[in-house]
């Protein structure tokens, strides 16, 4: 059962990733390896949650690690647009304030 | 009771959910509550897969049933594995700054925040959570 799709678009150094469907511990690990990838030479990453209706604690974990290797780089990392369910997740876990969010 | 019984292994998620998915969708459950229940289950089910049964595989049962006045969803999550009550676990700190965040627990707490009354035991070499969501 595919559950996620992920879309990418690199404009020069600036990757945007779209994420439709649903971030669980399955596809979290898929993510993590499929954005890894494609890390090197990006400045500014910006992952689209607008058709994200479920993230798991798995995926935060994802997002944490990735954001952790962006700063450690000195580049930037934004979430743009989050629905209902994961803006719930994001604020009980704190995340909301931990990463740069723009609606 | 409706029963589900499953390997604990995390490819599994999916016979997991769609299991929550279909129980719900018959308690017409709203959306919101749905997605917070499989959350839920989730995060529960895949920390059995993980931690449970060590280095073997082992299986994890699921049961689902509804409570009337006020209609509320009741799961039972339980497993053979090693004793381990996941309510014990300590909250992480969420007002931490990003980098010095602690990787796990965030699951467990999650769970917490989305239900109305959650219950442990350990019974007959069992693991059982039983957890409450009111609809």
């Amino acid at each position: 059962m595919q559950t996620l799709k992920i879309k990418m678009a690199r404009n020069q150094r600036e990757l945007r990733v779209e994420l439709i469907g649903r971030l669980d511990t399955v596809t979290s690990k898929e993510l993590e390896s499929e954005v890894k990838k494609n890390l090197p030479g990006i400045d500014l990453l910006i992952f689209d949650f607008t058709q994200l209706e479920y993230i798991a604690s798995a995926g935060l974990r994802v997002l944490l690690a990735v954001s952790a290797w962006m700063e450690d780089r000195d580049k930037e990392m934004k979430i743009i647009n989050l629905s209902q369910m994961v803006k719930e997740i994001f604020t009980v876990t704190g995340m909301i304030e931990a990463f740069e969010i723009e609606e | 009771m409706k029963i589900l019984n499953v390997e604990a292994v995390v490819d599994n998620i999916y016979k997991v959910t769609d299991f929550v998915d279909e129980q719900l969708d018959e308690a017409e459950c709203p959306l919101k509550t749905k997605l917070q229940l499989e959350l839920a289950i989730e995060e529960l089910f895949v920390n059995i897969a993980n931690y449970a049964y060590d280095s073997e595989t082992g299986m994890a049962e699921i049961g689902f049933e509804i409570e009337n006045d006020p209609k509320t969803a009741v799961f039972v999550l339980s497993d053979s594995g090693k004793p381990y009550n996941p309510l014990m676990k300590e909250d992480p700190d969420v007002t931490l700054p990003r980098r010095e965040r602690p990787i796990g627990g965030l699951g467990i707490f999650v769970v917490k925040k989305g239900m109305d009354d959650m219950f442990y035991e350990y019974k007959d070499g069992k693991n059982v959570l039983t957890l409450k969501k009111i609809l």
